[in-house]
């Protein structure tokens, strides 16, 4: 067994150095509103892993599904928000074995933190709209839609981050069973509510 | 002068700052030649054309190639930060950036020691970064649709991704939901909200609710958020108050977008071919 297992810790760039000071004071305030240390507060049952952007959290959230984990991405608590944050929450006792698998994918977070408030769920409500030959899933911010003949994407609209108009150019056009996925190639938390209608769309799709 | 500010869907679109203009439905920005589609160059390509017909001076476009990892953005964030003082605007438009509120700050903090006070619009990841900041009542202009009401609404949501109570579609709750996002202060002076029924709101109130002509395949279709913003803005930098431009713009869009004779598969460019023929029209009517 290989112990400890380290998070990141050098060559920051700068938005991983904002990063980080986000964490101190998050750490910090942990402190002050609990008045428990960090060696008392590894009690507590639920820990999130905090990662630099969401590319990371998908592609470490993809690594840990594969390996049968149940995790939940969550939204950040406000001491770390910077405005396009993922965080995976993790039962605390499963951290070790978690971050291995993480390191052995070189996925490792920056930090890990226990829970120490209600973190923010994200939106899970989809919405179906039928054009007739045209089907349209709506989750949160994002909306793809497919002609129901060919299964054919034909639109992809909603969202505001940088990855939707790429995201959009890769997989409209595309058949549904062999599009990229925005898992795969999505950055932000766009791309995740985008991933989000896409598997809704194939569940609708699936005979 | 105005001037927008977006990003590009390409990894290897170097950061660019010059007039934009348009030939044969393609961009071209200093060197670089950008595909109208989705996105910023959506809303540039229709500002051009409302320009086209109003003989407005052409925007400058400030761009960097992001496709959602934030280097690009953060290249012109920090490009911004330093020269955007140097360009004598009038109208900013601030558009799909990666969201991030410490570089708001920094731009915003940019603009305000410049001594000039430009319009300020925003949309898209912009528009999230400046509600998370708490300065939203620095912008002239926000331009959500009703999910990003939602989270303008809830001062707790750091993305529309997150939003506490978001309904879909219940459109009866916008008027709820515009005068919470006031509440806690996360509107801008302006509010440009896209729905089935759009509506103009200033410093709160309600004054002008458009409807029609209803397309119902417009929802579907990816950028036609974009070019409202585009249209609004231009018609802001023609002369027209912000409250008057975005009713107007309104207007513009459902017509173009009516025009094109959409099914859901229709692109955005094929509104944004409309957009002049759309506003000589609505322009005629007022």
């Amino acid at each position: 067994m290989r112990f400890p297992i380290k998070t990141k810790s050098s060559n920051w760039n700068s938005a991983e150095g904002r990063k980080l000071s986000f964490l101190k004071r998050f750490k910090e305030s942990l402190v002050r509103s609990t008045g428990l240390s960090n060696k008392k507060r590894v009690f507590r049952d639920r820990a999130i892993l905090i990662f630099n952007n969401t590319s990371e959290v998908i592609r470490a959230e993809s690594v840990l599904k594969a390996k049968g984990w149940q995790l939940k991405v969550m939204g950040p608590p406000p001491e770390i928000q910077s405005g396009c944050d993922l965080v995976i929450e993790i039962p605390l006792i499963e951290k070790l074995n978690i971050l291995r698998v993480l390191e052995e994918s070189n996925n490792l977070p920056l930090d890990t933190a226990p829970v120490s408030s209600t973190l923010l769920k994200p939106v899970d409500i989809y919405q179906i709209k039928d054009f007739g030959d045209y089907l349209m899933v709506r989750a949160a911010n994002m909306k793809l839609t497919i002609d129901k003949r060919t299964k054919v994407i034909v639109n992809i609209s909603g969202g505001g981050c940088p990855d939707v108009p790429y995201l959009a150019g890769e997989m409209v056009g595309r058949h549904l069973d062999e599009s990229p996925t925005p898992r795969d190639i999505g950055h932000t938390l766009c791309g995740y509510a985008l991933q989000l209608a896409y598997e809704e769309m194939r569940r609708k799709c699936t005979p | 002068m105005y001037a927008i500010v977006g990003t590009v869907p390409d990894p290897s679109f170097p950061l660019t700052a010059a007039p934009v203009t348009m030939r044969d439905n393609q961009l071209k920005c200093g060197d670089m030649a950008i595909n109208v589609n989705r996105g910023t160059p959506a809303l540039i390509a229709a500002s051009l054309k409302v320009g086209e017909v109003l003989n407005l001076e052409a925007p400058i476009a400030f761009l960097a190639g992001d496709t959602g990892i934030g280097k690009g953005s953060r290249e012109l964030y920090a490009f911004l930060e330093s020269e955007l003082g140097s360009f004598g605007l009038s109208i900013l438009c601030f558009h799909y950036l990666q969201p991030d509120v410490d570089w708001h700050f920094r731009i915003l903090e940019s603009i305000r020691s410049s001594g000039s006070s430009p319009v300020l619009i925003a949309d898209a990841g912009f528009m999230y970064a400046a509600k998370m900041s708490g300065d939203a009542e620095e912008y002239d202009l926000f331009t959500p649709d009703v999910g990003e009401l939602a989270f303008l609404a809830d001062e707790k949501a750091p993305h529309p991704f997150y939003t506490r109570g978001f309904i879909l579609h219940e459109e009866n709750k916008v008027p709820e939901l515009i005068t919470r996002a006031y509440q806690f202060r996360n509107a801008a002076k302006h509010l440009l909200v896209k729905g089935e029924t759009d509506r103009i709101v200033c410093q709160g109130a309600i004054i002008d609710c458009i409807d029609s002509p209803k397309t119902e395949a417009l929802e579907a279709i990816g950028g036609t958020g974009d070019t409202v913003t585009g249209i609004v803005t231009a018609l802001i930098t023609s002369g027209i108050p912000v409250d008057q431009a975005a009713g107007l713009a309104c207007r513009v869009n459902r017509l173009a977008g009516y025009y094109a004779q959409p099914d859901p598969a229709t692109q955005i460019a094929d509104i944004v071919d409309q957009i002049p023929k759309a506003l000589e029209e609505t322009l005629g009517k007022e």
